[in-house]
């Protein structure tokens, strides 16, 4: 326990030490090499806090998509670094934000402090329920029956999300092809490893797809995972990005959310509540919906990625 | 002093670093990277919340875990969009200036 302890203890400090050096250091690459870091030691305290799915989800977001797109943003602003720099906030702005930092770290340490005993919980009836919907990984029951309307909402905020970035797309690439073509040497390491590895990943997405069931995973790391597997192909140079006016691209992009919509209809009539499962039809419908909004998310977390359409196929339109 | 609160200490001060860096930092790449990391300590707030709802059973509250998934999928959807949105500036007005003035003005 002791030791544990004190494991606890350096995992907070390093964090806060990481944290700061992704908010202080003078490079802004520094800071995205500091913060995937941040990101993966994060996945470290999830799974000390006892959130396996949290800590996966973390891990392959919040340390590798995150850092992957930030990479991708700092080398393109490279130029505006030294300029920023020039109008740096004056003292008086520092002293402000550093009293309003602490002021409002000191009052959630406080609440923290102040938490009530017992803790509120909605444990209990997470696990008297679990078992009408037959998956075993509490987390899942959460996020397709009980809470089924937030992650239904948050598939849509993806699909509007994309939708945000495509709208930036210059008028002449409209319908074009998201992001930079790249190329590799075709018997370089890269290329070697977008051959191999992607085989390898998608075994391991379906298996953390299926296991999500009753185990730690489920749809958003397995699409994560699919995702960062399309990205090392496309930075291969070995496919390149689809166009954006690409019927089946757009109907796998929204294909998720109609077909969760459309069951959740259905509940009114045969359950009597929209997103309500009948009942003894609760663990197909749930996977029904996951085998749906697993392209929706694998397609949508890889155009993020990409960024907006900047190029058609004619030669010469290269942006 | 128990897990729950050490974490959840720690997440205060990374609501603090990031809200700090967020408000000074002048690049908005930088206040993009500032606003994860304020919105991580609010997520690891939770997580310590949700440990703390560990009983019958289950090492920690499933509820607020589940919906932590959620939240850092849709920080990463609004940050590419930030993002995204970023490089259209610079490529607009070739300068990543969030000030009001011209930066040559502001620099006087």
């Amino acid at each position: 326990m002791m030791t544990g302890g004190i494991v606890n203890l350096a995992i907070v400090l390093l964090l806060m030490a990481l944290a700061a050096w992704a908010v202080l250091v003078r490079e802004a690459f520094l800071a995205i090499a500091g913060f995937v870091a941040y990101g993966l030691l994060l996945s470290l305290v999830w799974v000390r806090l006892y959130g396996i799915d949290v800590a996966l989800t973390e891990a392959a977001i919040g340390g590798g998509l995150t850092g992957a797109m930030l990479i991708g943003a700092v080398s393109r602003l490279r130029g505006t670094e030294a300029a920023a720099r020039s109008e740096r906030s004056g003292a008086s702005l520092h002293v402000v934000a550093l009293l309003l930092s602490l002021g409002v770290a000191a009052t959630l340490a406080l609440c923290v402090l102040a938490l009530p005993d017992p803790a509120p919980t909605l444990a209990p009836q997470v696990i008297e329920n679990l078992a009408a919907t037959e998956v075993g990984n509490p987390i899942t029951g959460v996020l397709l029956a009980f809470r089924a309307l937030d992650t239904l909402l948050e598939a849509i905020v993806l699909v509007i999300a994309l939708i945000g970035v495509w709208s930036l797309a210059p008028d002449r690439f409209w319908g074009g092809r998201p992001g930079l073509r790249y190329e590799s040497d075709p018997d370089g390491i890269l290329a070697y490893f977008a051959r191999l590895l992607p085989p390898l990943g998608i075994v391991f997405a379906g298996y953390i797809f299926w296991a999500g069931a009753d185990h730690p995973g489920g749809k958003f790391q397995s699409a994560t995972l699919l995702a960062a597997m399309w990205t090392l192909v496309l930075m291969a140079g070995l496919a390149d990005t689809p166009r954006i006016a690409h019927r089946g691209l757009r109907l796998g992009i929204v294909i998720g959310p109609l077909v969760f919509i459309a069951i959740g209809v259905l509940g009114l009539f045969s359950a009597g509540a929209l997103l309500a499962y009948p009942e003894g039809w609760a663990k197909p419908m749930i996977v029904v919906v996951e085998v749906a909004l697993l392209p929706t998310l694998t397609l949508i977390l890889g155009l993020l990625l990409a960024g907006p359409p900047l190029r058609h196929d004619r030669p010469g339109s290269k942006a | 002093m128990n897990i729950e609160t050490l974490f959840g200490l720690g997440a205060a001060a990374l609501v603090g670093i990031g809200l700090y860096g967020l408000i000074v930092l002048p690049h908005p790449l930088r206040k993009i990277i500032a606003f994860n990391v304020m919105g991580s300590g609010v997520f690891l707030l939770f997580g310590a919340l949700a440990k703390r709802g560990a009983v019958a059973g289950l090492l920690a509250d499933p509820v607020p875990q589940a919906l932590l998934i959620t939240a850092i999928v849709v920080a990463f959807a609004a940050s590419a969009l930030a993002v995204a949105l970023i490089v259209r500036l610079i490529e607009a007005t070739d300068s990543a200036s969030l000030a009001s003035d011209p930066p040559e003005e502001a620099a006087q």
